[in-house]
């Protein structure tokens, strides 16, 4: 039997939010509060509670009744939506906070990376910095010192090593940063979204550095709101709703459940007014739809289903010649592609002032994830932005085809590209 | 030292874990809401000592950074408010001082004086300053206010050298007394521990800690015999003026360093019962309220 390497029971974490913004009070107030109840908020406060404020305060739950376990070498993957409740969630894990109420077992030592580079001083060379970095996130002086060419390989940074750290690019600091949290070895590594830094070349070192850890049979909690990451790296998931655990299971699973709980949200999207970040008032793009193959209406696609995403626009002043353009981003906000209106020898728009609509049909490659699809309008011949929605829709794709096919578990990529490959032939 | 630290409960050391892991340790680590008076954990503390370490190295090589003088600072705080005092109270009052060359005799109290300021200043702001990591890694907290005081060490062994050649300047050699000196440097350190605990803790969740701290040290200042001698002071009630812990430490300083007759007993002992007591209730005060700094901070 495989041994536990996190248990959890009922853990909650209730926070006060108090008045505004305030987290903290000035004594000024506390007095003024504090004279109604002097002993009892002196009591509270000795009791450690946050804020013995006077009852007046708001309270939530950031995260309610979570129980789940997490045995040794797997690796768990956490998602849901902002405000879900998931950094709360490490926050306990890693001892950075008290849970209000239940109990966490935790069998091994835990490392985490809720941020990359905490306690970098920028007076501190590189050098330095390495050393206290490492520290602070609990490795030994003697294990920094065994893997200190490692880190500084890694990252690339050996010619500035001994340079201070303000003289390094924001890029550099990052690699450096993250090198260094590539070789924490704890027996149990709890990650919140740091992966998304660093130029592409980094992450994919990373990603493989990561791969590196689950296989070296270490267990690792992962947060992540890139599900190509989480689907390629984790064995089981969790996904967390409004403090509580709505479902646990293997990770394709919890993928496919968040991603449909999002569908149905809005498969015609009105674009609010706060949307467009170019108002050019000659053309406004004001409704976007996604359609299926049959026609209807639905921000739900199967993988492989051939889709359509409609505009609707609205032509306010003369326009010579516009093209219209819809782009497909990752939920990381990458894109993917970019396909304009007059690209397949559509007709560019030169038309008087009224209503139109069009449609464009998207053969569908992607791999199944949450997409985000902008979509904008320029002048074709100056290039000037008539509007630009970077975020009109969300496009969700399904695991598995209406055919039942799912994708080969092996892609880690986001596109499923058809592909002919030759006869192996011997040369 | 090594088999010990591997002995203690689930915690293996790490780089050796690749070897192969010996599976689950029988004791898992309970996370769980305290209540109550927490225990104050300094096993926690000696096992993230490295990390004291290396936080106390950073502020010692940050704190004079980007300065022209550099760790001159050190030096130089005590001797100007020696010379004001020299020139004002030593001077122009005619203030007492028992017997010792008034720079000399001001000097030597703000040698020690200057430490406890600098360290319960730098410890209270250690927690806010460090927001950001305590929200983003575990660490024991009383760590940040632990390194705040030992990087003010080095100054004070700066500020200590020029004592010393002061000391050879008058003429005054050290008695026998002197081997009583490394008891009120500890109690230095007690006193300082104590209330930069309570500040720090405190700081975290009312930030006038960090507007009326400047005050409070000055009027500390006032309240401790630096400028003045205690000797003005008669019986009982120089026996109560030893409530105020730094009292002590500077009376007891500078009697083991530049023997003053008489040797400053009721005083130090008030002293080091205030200090202790300081100490105490300050680490479980903060251990009480470093469950929710992550929270408020």
């Amino acid at each position: 039997m495989q041994e536990l390497a996190i248990k959890t029971e009922g853990l909650g974490k209730q926070y006060r939010i108090g008045g505004t913004q305030a987290r903290y009070k000035t004594l000024r107030e506390s007095i003024v509060d504090g004279a109604k109840a002097p002993f009892k908020r002196m009591g509270r406060l000795f009791r450690g509670e946050a804020y013995a404020g006077t009852g007046l305060h708001e309270s939530i739950w950031a995260l309610k009744e979570i129980s789940f376990e997490v045995k040794q070498g797997e690796v768990l993957g956490i998602i849901g939506r902002n405000g879900a409740g998931k950094t709360t969630l490490l926050k306990i894990l890693s001892r950075i906070t008290e849970p209000t109420e239940g109990v966490a077992e935790v069998w091994g030592k835990v490392g985490s990376l809720l941020e990359v580079g905490v306690g970098f001083h920028p007076e501190l060379t590189g050098r330095e910095n390495v050393f206290l970095n490492g520290a602070i996130l609990g490795m030994r002086k003697a294990e920094i010192e065994n893997k200190y060419d490692e880190i500084v390989d890694f990252a690339g940074v050996d010619k500035y090593i001994d340079t201070p750290m303000k003289h390094y690019s924001s890029g550099m600091q990052v690699r450096l940063a993250f090198s260094i949290a590539a070789h924490l070895e704890p027996e149990i590594l709890l990650i919140d979204e740091v992966l998304a830094v660093g130029d592409i070349g980094f992450q994919r070192k990373c990603f493989s550095k990561m791969d590196e850890v689950a296989y070296a049979g270490r267990t690792v909690i992962f947060v992540s709101h890139n599900m190509e990451a989480i689907r390629s790296l984790c064995t089981r998931g969790v996904w967390l709703d409004e403090g509580k655990v709505v479902y646990e299971g293997d990770a394709t699973s919890a993928i496919n459940l968040y991603i449909e709980s999002f569908s149905g949200e809005s498969a015609v999207s009105t674009i609010a007014e706060e949307s467009h970040v170019v108002d050019s008032g000659l053309l406004r793009i004001d409704k976007v739809s996604i359609l299926d193959s049959e026609g209807r209406a639905t921000s739900r696609i199967s993988y492989r289903e051939d889709f359509s995403i409609g505009l609707e626009i609205g032509i306010l002043g003369t326009i010579e010649k516009a093209r219209l353009g819809i782009g497909i981003n990752s939920p990381g906000g990458q894109r993917i592609t970019t396909v304009h209106h007059t690209d397949k020898g559509g007709i560019p728009l030169g038309v008087p002032p009224g209503r139109y609509a069009v449609l464009a049909r998207f053969v569908n490659d992607l791999m199944p994830g949450l997409y985000v699809i902008s979509v904008g309008a320029h002048e074709e011949d100056s290039g000037k932005s008539l509007d630009y929605i970077p975020y009109a829709i969300d496009l969700s794709i399904i695991g598995t085809s209406k055919e039942g096919e799912s994708p080969d578990p092996a892609n880690h990529g986001l596109v499923d590209m058809e592909v002919n490959w030759s006869e192996v032939e011997r040369i | 030292m090594k088999e010990a630290e591997k002995g203690e409960v689930q915690e293996t050391e790490t780089g050796n874990s690749t070897a192969g892991r010996t599976g689950a340790a029988p004791m898992p680590e309970r996370i769980q809401p305290t209540r109550g008076w927490a225990s104050l954990k300094l096993r926690d503390i000696w096992r993230y000592r490295e990390l004291l370490y290396f936080l106390t190295w950073r502020d010692i090589k940050v704190r004079y950074k980007q300065t022209i003088i550099g760790g001159a600072w050190a030096i130089l705080q005590p001797l100007l408010v020696m010379a004001i005092f020299s020139i004002f109270f030593g001077r122009l009052l005619g203030v007492p001082s028992d017997d010792i060359p008034y720079p000399l005799f001001s000097y030597s109290g703000l040698v020690i004086w200057t430490f406890f300021a600098n360290g319960v200043t730098f410890s209270a702001n250690s927690l806010v300053v460090e927001a950001n990591m305590i929200k983003k890694v575990y660490f024991p907290r009383m760590i940040a206010p632990l390194s705040s005081i030992l990087s003010c060490l080095l100054d004070f062994t700066l500020a200590f050298m020029v004592l010393i050649i002061m000391m050879l300047f008058y003429g005054r050699g050290p008695t026998l007394a002197v081997f009583w000196l490394p008891l009120f440097l500890l109690l230095a350190m007690v006193t300082t521990t104590g209330v930069g605990l309570w500040f720090s803790a405190l700081n975290v969740m009312y930030r006038d800690v960090r507007y009326a701290l400047p005050f409070l040290v000055q009027a500390w200042l006032f309240a401790t015999p630096i400028a003045y001698p205690s000797s003005i002071l008669s019986g009982a009630w120089k026996v109560i003026y030893g409530v105020n812990p730094m009292a002590g430490v500077v009376e007891g300083f500078r009697w083991a360093l530049l023997g003053a007759e008489t040797r400053p007993g009721g005083i130090i002992a008030v002293s080091s019962g205030v200090a202790v007591l300081l100490l105490v209730s300050g680490a479980f005060f903060f251990r009480r309220t470093e469950r929710i700094f992550a929270d408020v901070i």
